[in-house]
């Protein structure tokens, strides 16, 4: 049990409360996303009769096993303007919620170790900026202002080609962005259920009415499912296929470092990204296991790894030691992009596909899924990712913007 | 740490190795041309459990197989 969790939220009258028979919604995932479709739901359309349920306690999950970048420079313009929504409005969460979430503003370098890495991310800043986020590529020279701990000749091997600049990315405390959301969501009569795993679905006919938990049937007029890596098997019981694979995702922390880093440093062709914690440890991660994985195991193999592409663009973390390690199970869809909102089967939306990209993406997605949930419309900000692109030979495909390929 | 079980080497580390891929299976209760057409290009089967899967020993006997992973254990067991 999390005790930070519990004297944060005060959740003891689950005790001596049990849920009731029917909510209007039930979310199935008590995540960053789960929370933050339950929060819009009560704030910005007044529907509290709502019950998130957790397996474990809140945050458990993926929402708590990121490394915390929240950026918007994506590929495609439908994604940039999501997720510059989503990084707008996590600028503003802290004033929204009255809860500290650590927000910071932290720069992101996309650095390219070659020439046609380069001009991918020149067209990144350039697709960017016209989508309205500020971003521009950048010589060596001024990654090396931004980034004086930088070693421009890439320990010989990789040299610094250039950077796209993405000025107005940031980083913010995983766990309080959870704890902010429920603690909002509780104040407005929301109902958070924590142990209490769902083992399937109720349907009448083609439609979903509700979930079965291990103490007994909730009905519901809307099921979301806002589960991560064990989103077919939620989806596999309303008969829905999904095109998603479960990947492990690893990050790690090293012991603190009193000199400020300034910003996110990634790479795209060594595919790792860098980026400093408020109590000066450093963040790391990489891309995911390739292959599929229902594990939270942390492997040697993967930490040497990562510490070896570091260590030859960022020479003086060779110094650093590792404290810990995470593992999450990713919802890796097949085309790098999120999948919002209908399913085909009425009665249940699903909130999945977030991969190794979701944590940016709470508070918009929640944002919008409520907004989907009080009115039955898709709003045009998610209507670009429903399950049903594919069919329509409409994927949105951008493998490269995930940083984690 | 992940170890794979070769069947010509036996179980040597990860690093040997490099990931093939999965099987795609489309289940036969989607009959619709179009549909199953959508179904092998993106959809997958994602079990937590057993999956048949091809690995190529690299660093090893330089071999292609197949076998069989438990995706929540990784138990190798060799395929029907």
């Amino acid at each position: 049990m999390n005790e930070f969790v519990e004297t944060l939220l005060d959740l003891p009258w689950q005790a001596d409360h049990a849920p009731k028979a029917a909510y209007d919604v039930v979310i199935i995932g008590g995540g960053g996303h789960g929370l933050a479709t339950a929060y819009y739901l009560a704030t910005r359309h007044g529907i509290t009769n709502v019950a998130v349920l957790d397996a474990s306690y809140i945050g458990a999950g993926n929402t708590g096993r990121n490394t915390t970048i929240i950026r918007a420079n994506y590929g495609i313009p439908e994604s940039v303007a999501f997720y510059r929504h989503s990084l707008h409005m996590y600028a503003d969460l802290e004033a929204e919620t009255g809860c500290w979430i650590m927000h910071a503003n932290r720069p992101q370098l996309w650095m390219a170790h070659s020439v046609s890495t380069a001009r991918t991310e020149q067209a990144r800043a350039l697709m960017n900026e016209a989508c309205g986020v500020p971003s521009r590529f950048i010589g060596p020279d001024e990654c090396a202002e931004i980034v004086p701990q930088l070693d421009l000749t890439g320990g010989g091997r990789y040299p610094i080609h250039g950077a796209s600049f993405h000025p107005e990315a940031a980083t913010a405390r995983h766990d309080r962005v959870a704890w902010a959301y429920a603690q909002g969501a509780l104040r407005r009569g929301v109902h958070i259920w924590q142990h209490t795993p769902v083992v399937d679905l109720l349907r009448s006919g083609d439609r979903v009415t509700g979930v079965q938990t291990a103490a007994g049937p909730i009905r519901a007029g809307t099921v979301l499912s806002a589960v991560g890596g064990n989103v077919t098997t939620v989806a596999g019981w309303a008969g829905v296929r999904l095109p998603i694979r479960t990947h492990a995702l690893q990050a790690f922390v090293t012991n603190a470092y009193a000199q400020e880093f300034p910003g996110v440093v990634s790479s795209n062709d060594l595919v790792f990204y860098v980026s400093q914690g408020p109590r000066g440890q450093f963040l790391m991660g990489a891309e995911f296991d390739r292959y599929a994985s229902y594990q939270q195991a942390t492997s040697y193999t993967y930490v040497q790894s990562v510490a070896r592409k570091a260590i030859t663009v960022l020479p003086f973390l060779a110094k650093a030691r590792i404290l810990r390690g995470w593992t999450g199970i990713c919802d890796v869809s097949t085309d790098f992009s999120p999948i919002l909102g209908d399913t085909g089967v009425d009665g249940f939306l699903l909130s999945t596909g977030w991969g190794t990209w979701g944590f940016k993406a709470i508070p918009a997605a929640g944002e919008q899924l409520a907004l989907r949930i009080a009115t039955g419309a898709t709003p045009a900000l998610i209507a670009p990712f429903g399950l049903d692109r594919f069919a329509k030979e409409a994927a949105m495909a951008d493998p490269s913007s995930a940083g984690t390929r | 740490m992940l170890r794979v079980t070769c069947p010509t080497c036996g179980t040597r580390p990860y690093e040997e190795f490099r990931y093939g891929s999965l099987f795609p299976v489309t289940p036969d209760s989607i009959t619709d041309p179009d549909a199953r057409q959508v179904d092998h290009a993106w959809m997958q089967d994602n079990v937590a459990g057993p999956i048949t899967e091809r690995w190529f020993h690299e660093a090893g006997c330089r071999r292609w197989f197949t076998a069989v992973r438990d995706t929540r254990t990784d138990a190798w067991s060799q395929p029907d």
